[in-house]
C-alpha cells in the first residue's frame, strides 16, 4: 500500500510539473495548448542526446540545463508564430492550431530521430533503491517529489513576489486593464510560455527517468492526464495544479494496483467527473459569477 | 413576410446540401459501376460517408448549441459495437435488414449513452464542459476494452474485465474480445446506405435547426440568461441536441463498423474525436454544408499525400495550423482578400483584351 | 525424404545464390502436382522470369512505427539481394503505412491495388492484418504476414499465410521449458492483453503450466499505453515469484526490466520471440538485460552464413542490428521467391511480369499448400506451411550473457 502510495505521488509529481505549464498557460491566454505534451518529448530527446552523445556526453545537470533552455526557445517560438497571430480569434481556432502544432511536432520528431523507442540513460545509476517502512523505493520517485515541491515554492514566490510574476497575475485577470497599467501583454504571455515551455522540459526528463522509453509519441498521454489534472484542481490556480496532479497519479496507481489496470484510466477520468459536477470549476478553480 | 423570405433562405441551405450529397453520390457510383475509379478512392467511399454524417452530428453541438465537445468518438464507438453485436446475433437474416436493424438499434443504444451523459456534462460551462466530454470519450473507450462478447446457441453473452466469465458451449464464438476488439464483423455496408443515412441525418438537422426547438437551441447558445428568462429551459433544449447528436454518431459508427472485418476500442480515442472536430472547424461553425466539404476533402487528403511518405501527416499539420492562421486572422485575410480582388481585377482586364 | 532433400537443395541455391554466384533459381522436385488450373506462362526451361510486384503495409508512423519500419527494411535488403543476382527475375517493392490502424490499412491495400500489387508481404500487426486479409480474401490476393501472428490472422482465408509462429506454439514450448530444465517454482506472467500475440501466448502457457503443475502466482496486465510498471512488478514480487515470464515485445519489457532493477527485485525473466530487441534500444543499458531468457526463431547473433550475411547487409545498410522483425521482413520476400521457383520448376518455367493478383495467388496457395515445398530463411531452416497457413519452425532458447545472445 506504502509502495503504490508513494509510486503514485511520485507519478503525480510528474503530472503536477506538467499541470503547471497549461494552467500558466490557460490562466494567461485563455487557451488550452494541446502542444504542451509534445514539448514534453522534444525535452526528453534533447535530454537524451546530450546525455549520449560521444561529442557531447554532458553531465546530467547540465544535460536538463540544455533541455531547460531548448524547449524555453521552442516554446516562445510556437507561441510567436502560431498562437500570437490568433489572438483575437475564437478560442476553437487556437485550439485546432495547437493540436496541428501537436502533430507537426510529433511527425517532426519522427523525421529527424526515428520511430524506434530510446532508452532514456539512468541519471540516478549510483543510487541505490531506497528502503522505507519495508518498502522499497526507486530513487527517481524521491527526486520527481523533491523537485515538484521545489518547482511550486519558486512558482509561488514568483507570482506573488516579483514584480514580473504580479504582471502574470494581471494579465490574466484583465487584459485591457493591465495595458492600461502599462503592463506589455505581449510579454507577459511569451514569458509565461517560456516558463511553461521549461517546466515541460524538467517534466520530460523526469518523465523519461521514472518510465525509460522515448518516442515520439511519450509526451501524449502523459498530456492529456496532465491536462486533466489542471483541471481536476482548478484549471489557471498554480496550487490547484499541484493537487490535481498529486491526487490523479495516487488514484491512477493505486486503482491499477487494487480495481484493474485496464479501467485505472476510466476511474481517474470518473472522478475528474464527480468532483467537476460539485465543484464545477475543479477544487480550487475560482467561482464565476453571472452578470446579468 | 420577413419569416417568409427567412424560410426560404433556409430551404435554399438545405437543398443545396442534399444537392451536395447526391452529385457525390451520383458521381462516384457512376465512376464505381462503369469502373472508372481507383480502388484506393471506392475503398474510401464509406468511410467518408460516415465521417461526413459524424461532422454533421458534431456540428450539431458545437454549432447550433454551441457547446464543445472532445469525446464525439465515444458515441460513434457505442454504435459500432453495438452494429457488430446486433449483426452477428442476426447471422440468418439478409443483409439489407440486418444492416437496418443494426443502425437504428445502435443509434438508440447511442442516444442512451448521450441522454446519460448529457445529465452531468450539460451542467458544466466552456472548457470544463469539453475536458469532461473528453474524459467520457476515454470512459467509453476503456469500458469497451474491459468488454468481452460471445455468441453461441443459447444467445449472446456478456461478461466483464474476464473473459472466462462467458461460459459459452462449445459451438460458440467470441464477437467481442475486450482490448483485441471484435473480428469476423460482418461486412454489410454499402455506399448506397450510408448516402441514404446521411440524406436522413441532414434531413432530420435541417428540419430541426429551423424548427422551433432549432431557435430556442441557438436562443440559448447566444443567450442563456435572456433565453431562460423567456422561459426556454436550457438543459432540456441542450439535452435534445446533445442526444440526438449521439444517435447520429451511433448511426455513423454502425455504417462503419459493418464495412471492416475487424474493430478495435482504440480507433475511436480522442485523436479521432479530434478529427472530426478539426472537420467542423474547418468547414465553419454551424455551417452543414461547410462540414460534408471538409470531412470528404480531409479524409481524403492523407491518402493523396501518401507520394509525400514519411512527410505526409508533416504536410498535413502544416496546412492544418496555415488554414487556421489564414482563416482567422485579421490581417493575413485581409492581406489575401486584396490579392484575390487584384488577381480577379487582372483576370477581368486580361480578358477583356 | 524428398521434403529434406528439397530444403537441402534449396538451401544449396539461397546460400550460393546470396554468396554471389549469381546462381538463380532453385530446384523442385518432380511430379506434376500444385498445377491449380491457372494460364501461367511456360517458358519451357523451369526458369523464373519477370518482374514481380511485391506490396508491405505496416506501421510506418506513429506509435507502431519500429515493427513496420522493420520488417520494410528487412524485406528491401532480400528484394535488393534478389535484383542483383540479375537472372530475369526481378522484385519491384512498395511499402505502404497503416499507422496500426484498420481503416489506413485498407486504404493502404486499395492504394496498393492501384499500384498493380501481384502478393503482398503483410501486414504487420494484427489487428490492421485481419481487415485486410478478409478485403484479400475476397479479391484474391496472396498475403504472406510477417509477424501478425494470430489464428485469427488465417483462420478460414485459404489465402492468407504466416511465416511467424502461430501464437500457441510459443506459449506451451515456454512452459515446457521453465519445467523441463526447473528454472523456477513460483511464476508470475505480466502480459499485455491488448495485444492478440500477447494474450494468445499466455492462454497456452497457462493452459501448459497448469498441466505440468508449475505454480503461477501473479498475474497482470498492461495496455499498449502503459508506461509504469510499478505495480505489475511490485505483484510478482510480493508475491515471491522467482521467473517472471514476459510473453510481450522489448519495449514495455525493457521497462519492466528498469522497473525491477529500481527495486532491487531480481527474478529471472523468461522472454519470447518479441523480446528479441532488447539489446538494440539505443541507450538501453544491457546490464538490465543480464540473464534474460528468450525463445525466439532468430537471434542477430547466429553464426550460420544466412544470418551472418543478414545481419552485415542490415547493419551497414541502416545502421543497426536488425530485430526479429526486420528477419521476417527479410524471410518473406525469400519464401515468395521460393515458392515461385518451386512452381516454375515443376510447370516447365514461369514469367510472372504479367500475371494478374488473382492467377499469382492461386499458384502460391497451390504451393504454400504443397506438402514438398519448404523455405529457408534466417528465422528457421525448413519452414513448412499447413493448409491453415500456419508455419512450422523451430524456436531456439538463447539466454543474454554479458550482452550477447548465448544458446542455452
Amino acid at each position: 500500500m506504502l509502495v503504490h502510495l508513494i509510486n503514485g505521488i511520485s507519478l503525480g509529481s510528474i503530472y503536477a510539473i506538467i499541470a503547471l505549464g497549461y494552467t500558466m498557460v490557460y490562466g494567461i491566454a485563455k487557451m488550452l495548448n494541446f502542444a504542451h505534451g509534445d514539448v514534453i518529448m522534444i525535452g526528453g530527446y534533447v535530454a537524451f542526446f546530450a546525455l549520449t552523445s560521444d561529442k557531447l556526453n554532458l553531465p546530467a545537470p547540465v544535460a536538463v540545463l540544455l533541455a531547460i533552455i531548448v524547449c524555453t526557445i521552442l516554446g516562445i517560438t510556437i507561441e510567436r508564430l502560431a498562437y500570437k497571430p490568433l489572438r483575437a480569434a475564437t478560442s476553437l481556432a487556437v485550439l485546432i492550431t495547437a493540436i496541428g502544432m501537436s502533430y507537426f511536432l510529433q511527425n517532426s520528431a519522427l523525421l529527424l530521430w526515428g520511430a524506434n523507442p530510446k532508452a532514456f540513460p539512468d541519471m540516478f545509476k549510483n543510487a541505490e533503491a531506497i528502503e522505507l517502512f519495508g518498502a522499497k523505493i526507486s530513487p527517481v520517485a524521491l527526486v520527481a517529489i523533491f523537485a515538484n515541491i521545489v518547482i511550486m515554492i519558486i512558482l509561488t514566490l514568483f507570482t506573488t513576489r516579483t514584480k514580473m510574476g504580479k504582471a502574470m497575475r494581471a494579465v490574466s485577470e484583465d487584459k485591457g486593464a493591465a495595458t492600461l497599467m502599462g503592463i506589455n501583454v505581449n510579454f507577459t504571455i511569451s514569458l509565461t510560455f517560456a516558463i511553461g515551455s521549461g517546466l515541460a522540459a524538467i517534466a520530460g526528463v523526469l518523465l523519461c527517468s521514472a518510465y525509460p522509453t522515448l518516442m515520439p509519441t511519450t509526451g501524449s498521454l502523459p498530456g492529456i492526464k496532465a491536462f486533466t489534472a489542471a483541471v481536476f484542481g482548478g484549471i489557471g490556480s498554480i496550487p490547484g495544479a499541484m493537487i490535481g496532479g498529486i491526487l490523479l497519479g495516487v488514484i491512477e496507481i493505486l486503482a491499477r494496483a487494487y480495481i484493474s489496470s485496464e479501467l485505472a484510466d476510466a476511474i481517474v477520468f470518473g472522478v475528474l467527473i464527480v468532483v467537476l459536477i460539485f465543484r464545477p470549476t475543479g477544487l480550487l478553480g475560482k467561482q464565476i459569477h453571472e452578470k446579468v | 413576410m420577413k419569416i417568409f423570405e427567412k424560410a426560404s433562405v433556409a430551404s435554399r441551405k438545405a437543398f443545396l446540401n442534399y444537392g451536395i450529397v447526391l452529385v457525390f453520390f451520383i458521381v462516384f457510383q457512376t465512376l464505381v459501376s462503369t469502373g472508372n475509379i481507383s480502388s484506393a478512392l471506392k475503398g474510401q467511399l464509406i468511410p467518408i460517408a460516415c465521417y461526413m454524417i459524424m461532422a454533421v452530428s458534431l456540428n450539431l453541438v458545437v454549432g447550433i448549441s454551441g457547446e464543445l465537445s472532445l469525446g464525439h468518438a465515444g458515441f460513434m464507438s457505442v454504435g459500432a459495437f453495438t452494429a457488430v453485436i446486433v449483426s452477428s446475433s442476426m447471422a440468418g437474416s439478409s443483409d439489407m435488414s440486418s444492416l437496418i436493424v443494426s443502425i437504428i438499434v445502435a443509434a438508440v443504444i447511442a442516444a442512451i449513452a448521450g441522454f446519460l451523459i448529457g445529465i452531468p456534462v450539460l451542467r458544466l460551462n466552456g472548457d470544463y464542459l469539453a475536458i469532461v466530454t473528453l474524459a467520457f470519450g476515454e470512459i467509453i473507450k476503456n469500458i469497451l476494452n474491459c468488454l468481452y462478447v460471445g455468441i453461441d446457441e443459447k444467445g449472446v453473452h456478456f461478461a466483464f474485465n474476464n473473459p472466462a466469465a462467458l461460459a459459452m458451449s462449445a459451438t460458440g464464438k467470441v464477437i467481442i474480445n475486450g482490448p483485441m476488439g471484435a473480428v469476423g464483423i460482418r461486412k454489410i455496408s454499402t455506399f448506397t446506405a450510408a448516402v441514404i443515412l446521411l440524406l436522413i441525418i441532414l434531413v432530420i438537422i435541417q428540419n430541426l435547426v429551423n424548427s422551433r426547438t432549432g431557435r430556442a437551441i441557438m436562443a440559448i447558445r447566444d443567450n442563456r440568461i435572456a433565453a431562460e428568462s423567456m422561459g426556454l429551459s436550457p438543459m432540456k433544449y441542450k439535452m435534445l441536441a446533445f442526444t440526438v447528436s449521439a444517435a447520429m454518431a451511433g448511426a455513423a459508427g454502425a455504417v462503419y463498423a459493418l464495412n471492416y472485418s475487424t474493430l478495435v476500442p482504440k480507433k475511436f480515442d480522442f485523436n479521432t474525436s479530434i478529427l472530426v472536430l478539426v472537420f467542423v472547424v474547418l468547414g465553419g461553425i454551424g455551417n452543414m454544408t461547410g462540414s460534408i466539404i471538409a470531412a470528404g476533402v480531409l479524409v481524403v487528403l492523407p491518402e493523396l499525400l501518401r507520394k509525400f511518405s514519411d512527410y505526409r501527416m508533416l504536410v498535413y499539420a502544416i496546412v492544418l495550423i496555415l488554414v487556421m492562421l489564414v482563416t482567422n486572422n485579421e490581417k493575413l485575410k485581409g492581406k489575401i482578400d486584396t490579392f484575390f480582388k487584384k488577381l480577379r481585377m487582372k483576370l477581368s482586364k486580361g480578358g477583356r483584351k | 525424404m524428398k521434403k529434406k532433400l528439397l530444403s537441402l537443395i534449396l538451401t544449396g541455391a539461397m546460400v550460393m545464390a546470396m554468396a554471389g554466384c549469381g546462381n538463380s533459381g532453385a530446384t523442385g522436385s518432380t511430379g506434376n502436382t500444385g498445377n491449380a488450373g491457372t494460364t501461367a506462362t511456360a517458358t519451357g526451361d523451369g526458369a523464373l522470369t519477370g518482374t514481380l510486384k511485391l506490396g508491405v503495409i505496416g506501421p510506418l508512423t506513429g506509435g507502431a512505427a519500429i515493427y513496420g519500419n522493420a520488417v520494410v527494411n528487412g524485406a528491401q535488403i532480400a528484394v535488393d539481394e534478389i535484383n542483383a543476382l540479375g537472372g530475369g527475375f526481378q522484385i519491384e517493392l512498395q511499402a505502404q503505412d497503416d499507422e496500426h490502424d484498420a481503416e489506413k490499412s485498407v486504404n493502404a491495400y486499395h492504394q496498393l491495388q492501384d499500384w498493380g500489387v501481384q502478393a503482398i508481404a503483410g501486414t504487420v500487426t494484427t489487428t490492421p492484418c485481419i481487415a485486410v486479409s478478409a478485403e484479400a480474401n475476397s479479391d484474391r490476393v496472396f498475403m504472406l504476414t510477417p509477424s501478425a501472428s494470430a489464428t485469427t490472422v488465417t483462420e478460414g482465408k485459404d489465402n492468407v499465410f504466416q511465416l511467424c509462429f502461430a501464437d500457441p506454439n510459443q506459449g506451451s514450448a515456454s512452459a515446457q521449458y521453465i519445467f523441463d530444465n526447473k528454472l523456477a517454482t513460483k511464476v508470475a506472467i505480466i502480459y499485455n492483453n491488448a495485444d492478440a500475440y500477447s494474450t494468445g501466448i499466455y492462454q497456452t502457457f497457462k493452459a501448459k503450466a497448469e498441466e505440468l503443475g508449475l505454480e503461477i502466482v501473479s498475474e497482470t496486465t498492461f495496455t499498449d499505453d502503459t508506461t509504469d510498471f510499478s505495480v505489475q512488478v511490485g505483484d510478482a514480487q510480493s508475491n515471491g515469484a522467482d521467473l517472471v515470464f514476459l510473453p510481450i515485445y522489448y519495449t514495455p519489457a525493457s521497462l519492466i526490466l528498469k522497473q525491477a532493477d529500481s527495486i532491487g527485485y531480481e527474478p529471472k525473466f523468461f522472454g519470447v520471440d518479441g523480446m528479441d530487441g532488447i539489446l538494440t534500444i539505443e541507450g538501453f543499458d544491457t546490464s538490465l538485460a543480464e540473464g534474460v531468457m528468450l525463445l525466439t526463431p532468430f537471434s542477430a547473433d547466429a553464426t550460420d552464413d544466412l544470418t551472418k550475411n543478414f545481419v552485415e547487409k542490415f547493419t551497414e545498410k541502416f545502421g543497426e542490428v536488425p530485430s526479429q522483425f526486420a528477419a521476417d521482413g527479410y524471410d518473406c520476400a525469400y519464401a515468395i521467391k521460393a515458392a515461385l521457383e518451386f512452381y516454375a520448376a515443376k510447370n516447365g518455367g514461369l514469367d510472372v511480369t504479367d500475371l494478374s493478383a488473382e492467377e499469382l495467388c492461386e499458384i502460391l496457395i497451390s504451393v504454400f499448400t504443397d506438402a514438398d515445398f519448404s523455405a529457408d530463411g534466417v528465422t528457421g531452416l525448413g519452414m513448412v506451411w499447413d493448409t491453415n497457413g500456419q508455419v512450422n519452425k523451430e524456436p531456439k532458447a538463447v539466454v543474454i550473457k554479458d550482452g550477447v545472445y548465448v544458446g542455452m
